[in-house]
């Protein structure tokens, strides 16, 4: 019992302290308010600020849980291709790779001028950040039978379905949900880079505009807020897969 | 000996791997051999003369590159899609998601439509019982022994009731005394179920305790070397309290010894 209190209590001691040295050092050294505002001054904004800052959150959020069931989505279906269809992974794995080292911050203008301003574009640059790592995670999870496991099947008769469902697919629901939590925090990345280039609302606009009006307080209440959607987003991919767990996939 | 008494025939049965350039090289060849339902075949031979392929080639896991193949008098594949024969592999192969009981019902949910549905209820607790497992039903791969893991793969491939056992080295990576027990066991279970088995190993000493015959592979190139009749060594062999033959028997030992020297002779004349 002790040992676990200490486990919650020493993260919490360290960030505290953290906070507690910004709190006082920030002041002292005269940095003024509207570069480094202190930490209670940001709480302060977020309490006065919240129905504001909770509309701009709204459309950030959609974007990047769109942007995520596209990106993972998509990712899952090429992968089970890629897995079937040795050709077609032969032709088009690279050229996902290829694609894969063009910086995202990079793209974005690019799919703004194709998309418009709209939430099109930040759901596609959301997709696009969530899409990579799910894809080779998958593909790689689907592939990772052994020749053994392969032959029991077919000593059993298996058929090319069973073998997916029975085999393939328990085998690879780790990593993908490994790529999921990587995703859950990228996604709203992508939303917010999204809406840096091109949007006049959402966590993304807030930030650029704050900055731009050297409104501090409100430039890191907001990236605070976006920190902890990232959180939440996390969260909950991580208890829909202790959920999903129990599920016995492919088992029963 | 009548047709429907053989378990397995092969006539000038030539077995191996495509190579890269498309040519087909025999990793055994010209082989001749039938197996009587019941029989304990044990195959002995160096790495590369093709005992683990020849099981392959029964299981209908690869075609034979040439030759003829009956399985219970049938093509090898219909002997599978009937569900007549099960393999045990050298690594257990256990799906590591799924518990004992849940690996030995794996037969049960794979193979609908395309093979013989296995019939009425099987008694998966009772099948685990019958090696010796009740008390890790529950438990997953990763939480038993090397021997424990066999004893579940052994009770997979029971499920089906197969006419034919093909076992691959299964207890090459287990400790002595392991090997030991699980040969008194798996004998004991050939007695009761007239199951017909083929046991390929590296040990001359576990081809002679457990086999009725011995083949005697070579290699470079694959050949058979011998076969040789155990038979009657046993119908005279000193016998413990289960009716086994006493591996410290003395015929047991002699015919191991001609057993290496006879694996001697097949490595000096490649």
């Amino acid at each position: 019992m002790m040992r676990r209190i200490e486990t919650i209590a020493w993260p919490i001691a360290g960030a505290l302290s953290l906070l507690l040295a910004w709190q006082f050092l920030v002041p002292a050294f005269g940095v003024p308010a509207y570069i480094v505002p202190t930490p209670v001054s940001v709480l302060r904004t977020l309490a006065h600020e919240w129905r504001f800052l909770l509309t701009n959150a709204l459309p950030t959020w959609i974007e990047a849980l769109l942007g995520f069931v596209l990106g993972n989505g998509v990712a899952v279906l090429l992968a089970t291709a890629f897995v079937y269809n040795r050709r077609f992974q032969a032709a088009y794995f690279p050229v996902v790779l290829f694609f894969n080292t063009i910086p995202v911050l990079a793209l974005a203008p690019i799919i703004i001028l194709i998309f418009g301003l709209g939430m099109a574009p930040k759901v596609i640059i959301a997709a696009l950040i969530s899409f990579f790592p799910t894809l080779v995670n998958t593909a790689r999870g689907l592939t990772m039978v052994t020749a053994n496991e392969l032959d029991l099947m077919r000593v059993l008769s298996a058929s090319g379905w069973e073998t997916f469902w029975r085999l393939r697919v328990p085998r690879s629901v780790p990593l993908l949900f490994a790529s999921l939590r990587i995703a859950a925090t990228t996604c709203v990345i992508g939303a917010i880079v999204g809406e840096w280039i091109g949007s006049n609302q959402g966590l993304g606009a807030v930030i650029i505009q704050s900055t731009f009006n050297y409104q501090a307080e409100r430039l890191f209440a907001a990236v605070t807020l976006a920190s902890l959607s990232g959180l939440l987003f996390f969260a909950i991919v991580c208890l829909v897969e202790s959920r999903f767990r129990r599920l016995n996939l492919g088992r029963s | 000996m009548t047709e429907a008494s053989l378990a397995i025939e092969a006539r000038a049965l030539a077995i191996g791997y495509p190579q890269a350039d498309g040519r087909a090289v025999a990793t055994l060849g010209d082989l001749d051999l039938a197996v009587a339902k019941g029989d304990f075949l044990t195959i002995l031979g160096p790495s590369g003369c093709g005992k683990s392929t020849l099981l392959r080639v029964v299981a209908d896991l690869l075609p034979p590159l040439s030759g003829a193949l009956s399985v219970l008098c049938r093509p090898p594949a219909e002997a599978r899609r009937r569900r007549k024969v099960g393999f045990v592999f050298q690594d257990a192969t256990l799906l590591p998601w799924r518990t004992v009981r849940e690996n030995v019902a794996l037969p049960l949910q794979v193979g609908r439509g395309r093979a013989e549905p296995i019939a009425g209820n099987r008694d998966i607790d009772a099948l685990i019982d019958l090696v010796g497992l009740s008390a890790f039903a529950a438990r997953y791969p990763h939480q038993l022994s090397g021997g424990q893991r066999q004893r579940v793969s052994l009770a997979r491939a029971l499920l089906c009731e197969p006419d034919i056992l093909l076992m691959d080295e299964p207890f090459g990576a287990l400790d002595e005394i392991t090997r030991e027990r699980l040969n008194d066991e798996l004998i004991a279970l050939w007695r009761r179920t007239g199951t017909t088995i083929l046991f390929v190993t590296h040990s001359v000493m576990e081809a002679v305790y457990l086999g009725t015959r011995v083949l005697v592979l070579a290699a470079n190139p694959g050949r058979v070397q011998a076969l040789v009749d155990l038979a009657a060594i046993k119908a005279t062999a000193a016998k413990d309290a289960e009716g086994r033959c006493r591996r410290e028997d003395p015929a047991l030992v002699a015919a191991a010894a001609e057993l290496r020297q006879l694996l001697q002779d097949g490595a000096a004349s490649a």
